[in-house]
């Protein structure tokens, strides 16, 4: 599944898209990440899941406009950090909507 | 108009049923969801993974009172005391404030879940209206997220709107969908997103003194239009699934399918085996706790509580 944290507002959209289907919990966006907004845990859409994924931590999914803002497109590094370090390819940014509509 | 107060428009029938077909005590696993809504709280029991008994009933100002409540409607006269409960799940907007739970669930989660057992496995769309938001979740055929918008923390569009709207056009909540139906010709939308710019616009319309029936069709079509951008974003795949209090709106649904160009779900169950038991929308979210609750005891990843 695709598990979304973000926010929308008027300068325009900006989620973290996790797919939970290619992370495997490495954690290495953990650590990549320059605001430390991310944890590995459990899949809290999937409860019956065992596999480990990572997410934004609890107390920073309303934060994200602050601690997001140095990454956000046209200011940070492309493709931001946490984009990089992920191997398996499961994190990307703001696509989440267009990706299950199937007509991007 | 209506013979009933201001105050009591907003006031939906609450409701308990307990399925006579089951008898709990050959059970093995008995389990419950809680779903504490901002608006409403359901409470399901499920033996063996068969739909036992539920409640709804509205949320009152504290949520663990609000969660017992609903809990013990739908355990009144059955004999089954909380104790009884090998394990309970808890949902919803209150969900860490209820008292009898052992862990909780994102309603997310239980929604698709509970929505995929009412209406059946082919729903891959479900829009669960609360009462103080509004989910878009796609699922798969074993009911299991894929992924979902929400709307923000926000009244527009959703049950609580709605019975704010109630009280001050005077009319029953619960009568709005069909009497919003009964009119000629649509009348433009309500343009207000704002549940509070809205109200003011509804106050103008009764002084300019449109008909009762033109205003509510006005609100019910802004809602169905709200709702409907809302999933442009998820992007509808059918079945289309409705959960939650404004699903037993038709004033709202019939627009929103009108706006959609496809059918909603019929309100049925899906499995025959629970046709004579009435079918409420709202306790979709609790339903699919107290499977999750079945689920996780019966695949041995939690310990069972029971105490009797």
């Amino acid at each position: 599944m695709l598990a979304n944290f973000g926010y929308r507002d008027g300068s325009g959209e900006w989620f973290i898209v996790v797919n939970t289907d290619m992370c495997d919990g490495c954690g290495e966006c953990v650590d990549a990440c320059p605001a430390s907004v991310l944890d590995v845990g459990e899949n809290e859409y999937d409860p019956l899941s065992e596999s480990p994924m990572v997410r934004v931590k609890d107390g920073e999914r309303n934060r994200l406009r602050y601690s997001c803002a140095p990454c956000r497109p046209g200011y940070g590094q492309s493709p931001a950090p946490c984009v990089a370090a992920c191997e398996p390819g499961a994190i990307s940014h703001s696509e989440g909507w267009m990706i299950v509509d199937g007509n991007t | 108009m209506a013979e009933v107060t201001s105050q009591e428009c907003w006031r939906w029938p609450e409701s308990s049923l307990v399925n006579p077909d089951i008898d709990w005590k050959r059970g093995k696993l008995v389990t419950a969801g809680v779903d504490v809504g901002s608006v409403s709280s359901q409470a399901v029991v499920t033996v063996d993974g068969e739909l036992f008994a539920y409640s709804s009933t509205r949320t009152g100002s504290d949520s663990p009172g609000s969660a017992r409540k609903a809990l013990g409607m739908a355990l009144e006269g059955t004999g089954l005391t909380p104790d009884h409960l090998d394990y309970c799940v808890g949902t919803g907007y209150g969900r860490v404030n209820v008292p009898m739970a052992q862990r909780t669930i994102t309603e997310i989660a239980c929604h698709a879940r509970g929505a995929s057992i009412m209406y059946g496995s082919d729903v891959r769309t479900v829009l669960d209206m609360g009462g103080q938001d509004c989910k878009a979740i796609s699922c798969d055929d074993k009911g299991k997220v894929q992924n979902f918008v929400m709307n923000d923390k926000c009244a527009a569009g959703t049950g609580r709107g709605m019975e704010v709207f109630a009280d001050l056009i005077r009319v029953p909540v619960w009568e709005i969908g069909e009497r919003s139906l009964q009119v000629v010709k649509e009348p433009e939308m309500i343009s207000s997103t704002c549940v509070v710019f809205a109200k003011t616009e509804v106050v103008g319309l009764l002084e300019q003194g449109v008909p009762e029936s033109e205003i509510m069709a006005a609100y019910c079509a802004a809602m169905a239009h709200r709702i409907k951008e809302l999933l442009s974003r998820l992007g509808v795949m059918e079945k289309l699934a409705i959960t939650g209090g404004i699903a037993k709106n038709t004033g709202v649904v019939r627009r929103l399918e009108r706006e959609l160009g496809i059918r909603t779900a019929e309100q049925a169950w899906s499995n025959p085996a629970y046709a004579k038991i009435p079918f409420d929308t709202q306790i979709a979210g609790a339903l699919g706790a107290a499977l999750f609750a079945d689920a996780l005891v019966s695949r041995g990843k939690v310990e069972s509580g029971r105490k009797m």
